[in-house]
């Protein structure tokens, strides 16, 4: 008796294995997994969610400076009565598309578009919400010579200090100083199957572990998923995908986006500015991982006392 | 025993203690050799003015990365520093400032969570004693070892540089060579006078990197101090020799009743 028992159990914890196995979303993708699924060709970019999201959405290009950067995209859409700037990277949907936004890679204007734009919304009182999706800004001559590191310097400063509320998503591949060029803001969520790293793994294999071919272990090493970030506190939530990815089902991912942009623009736009960029820049203030006083909190209070906007 | 030192731009050779009164400038050529930060602040500051603040911080291994702890401890017994900046307040010329000085000698002056921490105290000990803050530049980027924790410090300092500007306290930066990566695409491109020092390469990209993209070598000069100077990304390009005073000239220019009216 007491055997069949058992027997019976044996069999349906297989079944549940089994069953378990076969469900994508019932085991965590590996970090290279996660990786490649960010890079895929056809996975939905900022214009696939501006899309789906916005009722109406007019495009502003143009960086008022040098040119306009395909590879980064941005404008004013509307959710219901809502106005809302979005910028974003933009990738190709296919090689054609790829070659003519550059990968997804800006160049300084590309920045400084952003910039302009998120400058706007905040004279208008408009929130901002931002895509991030790029490899890294593009290391180029043209890049280097028009400030590429002037350009991100400047949008991680204004950013900070953005007197309406910025909303960043990483829907893909978020690569280093280039994501965290439109990445400065009060909520930073990524998408289930994002990455969000300081390198590239392949840099971090070339570099590090001296072998370009060692990318996939330096993506395991290097904590670059959602859920390494949400365990790191980088990160405010998780946004899901379908089990197969967010290129299976974009809609599915477009209205968990949709509805996290409107309950957190409820919440913020009721907040003064000084209270915004308060909180900003105290979660900013607070990032890292040291041995030593972490006592800051009184410092950071006197020094928003000092500021003529920020008391 | 009497070191010497090859010049590597004129290959000659000069006994150390020469180059030394020279500012570790090689009286031949010109050539400015690496400093490392106690040496800065010898060179920079009054005699014994400089007080040293937050050099008890250390770095931890935040992605638990194999072989950082063991990096991290070779790296303080060979710099004799805890980490890739020194922070303090000190006077030059007689006027107090806030200094910090980075060191590429400690890991490439690479920026993880300690250097972040250190640059953003210094910019708010400016603020809150209303002096200015003066910071040298030496580094290859972000600290790659701390994963996401060290983007996130491009972040910190340059938010940190926001506040000093709000509270009308001035940012002078010097950049020295090599300065690159998440460290010139942060605090060091938001100083309200940016300094570089003859022939410093000061850039985002790292110069391989950027061969590697366009498939061919890069133009003699490019990213040097005189290339960002004629591309408008820097103020000044000055000498060893007279940054003592440039320095001192910056803050007689913007003492406390010109700058407390903003």
């Amino acid at each position: 008796m007491q055997r069949t028992d058992d027997h019976q159990l044996q069999e349906s914890f297989s079944r549940l294995e089994q069953f378990a196995s076969s469900d994508p979303r019932a085991k965590e993708r590996s970090s290279w997994e996660c990786v490649l699924l960010s890079r895929q060709q056809g996975r939905p970019g900022a214009s696939t969610y501006i899309d789906l999201i916005c009722d109406e959405f007019m495009e502003l290009h143009g960086d008022r400076t040098y040119g306009d950067d395909p590879a980064m995209i941005g404008g004013i859409g509307t959710i219901g009565d809502r106005a809302i700037t979005f910028i974003g990277n933009r990738k190709g949907m296919n090689l054609r598309e790829n070659i003519e936004r550059n990968y997804g890679m800006s160049n300084p204007e590309g920045y400084r578009k952003a910039l302009r734009l998120a400058k706007q919304a905040e004279k208008f009182n408009r929130p901002v919400v931002c895509f991030i999706d790029t490899p890294g800004a593009f290391p180029g001559l043209g890049a280097e010579e028009r400030g590429i590191g002037e350009a991100i310097a400047r949008n991680l400063k204004e950013f900070s200090t953005l007197k309406v509320p910025v909303l960043s998503f990483i829907i893909g591949e978020g690569g280093s100083g280039g994501a965290l060029g439109i990445g400065v803001g009060d909520k930073l969520y990524m998408l289930e199957n994002a990455v969000y790293s300081v390198i590239t793994p392949e840099g971090f294999a070339s570099i590090l572990l001296r072998d370009p071919s060692r990318a996939q272990e330096a993506a395991e090493a290097m904590k670059m998923t959602a859920h390494d970030l949400k365990r790191f506190n980088i990160i405010h939530d998780i946004i899901p995908e379908v089990p197969e990815g967010a290129h299976k089902d974009p809609k599915f991912t477009a209205m968990a986006i949709k509805e996290t942009i409107i309950r957190d623009l409820d919440n913020l736009c009721t907040k003064s500015a000084a209270t915004l960029v308060r909180y900003r820049i105290r979660k900013i203030r607070g990032i890292g991982n040291y041995e030593g006083t972490e006592a800051w909190w009184t410092t950071l209070m006197e020094v928003f006392k000092s500021t003529s906007d920020l008391k | 025993m009497p070191k010497n030192e090859s010049c590597p731009a004129c290959h000659r050779v000069i006994a150390h203690d020469v180059l030394e009164k020279y500012l570790m400038v090689c009286p031949e050529c010109g050539f400015h050799h690496r400093l490392n930060a106690p040496e800065r602040i010898v060179q920079i500051t009054d005699p014994n003015s400089f007080i040293e603040f937050s050099g008890e911080l250390c770095s931890r291994n935040p992605i638990e990365l194999d072989g950082y702890t063991e990096k991290l401890l070779q790296c303080r017994q060979k710099a004799s520093m805890n980490e890739a900046v020194v922070t303090g307040t000190c006077s030059i010329e007689n006027q107090e400032a806030v200094l910090a000085v980075m060191s590429f000698d400690f890991m490439g002056g690479s920026m993880g969570s300690v250097v972040g921490e250190k640059i953003t105290q210094a910019m708010f000990e400016g603020a809150l004693t209303r002096t200015p803050v003066i910071i040298f530049t030496a580094s290859g980027g972000a600290r790659m070892q701390e994963g996401i924790f060290s983007l996130m410090q491009m972040a910190k300092t340059a938010s940190a540089a926001a506040l000093l500007e709000k509270t009308g306290v001035p940012l002078f930066i010097v950049l020295t060579h090599p300065t690159t990566g998440g460290v010139t695409a942060s605090f060091a491109m938001l100083g309200d006078v940016i300094i570089a020092e003859p022939g410093a390469l000061i850039g985002f990209a790292g110069p391989r990197v950027i061969e590697g993209t366009i498939g061919q070598t890069l133009p003699e000069g490019f990213q040097r101090a005189e290339f960002q100077l004629k591309k408008g990304f820097v103020d000044a390009i000055v000498p060893r020799d007279r940054l003592r005073s440039q320095l001192a000239f910056l803050m007689r220019t913007h003492k406390e009743q010109q700058y407390a009216e903003n």
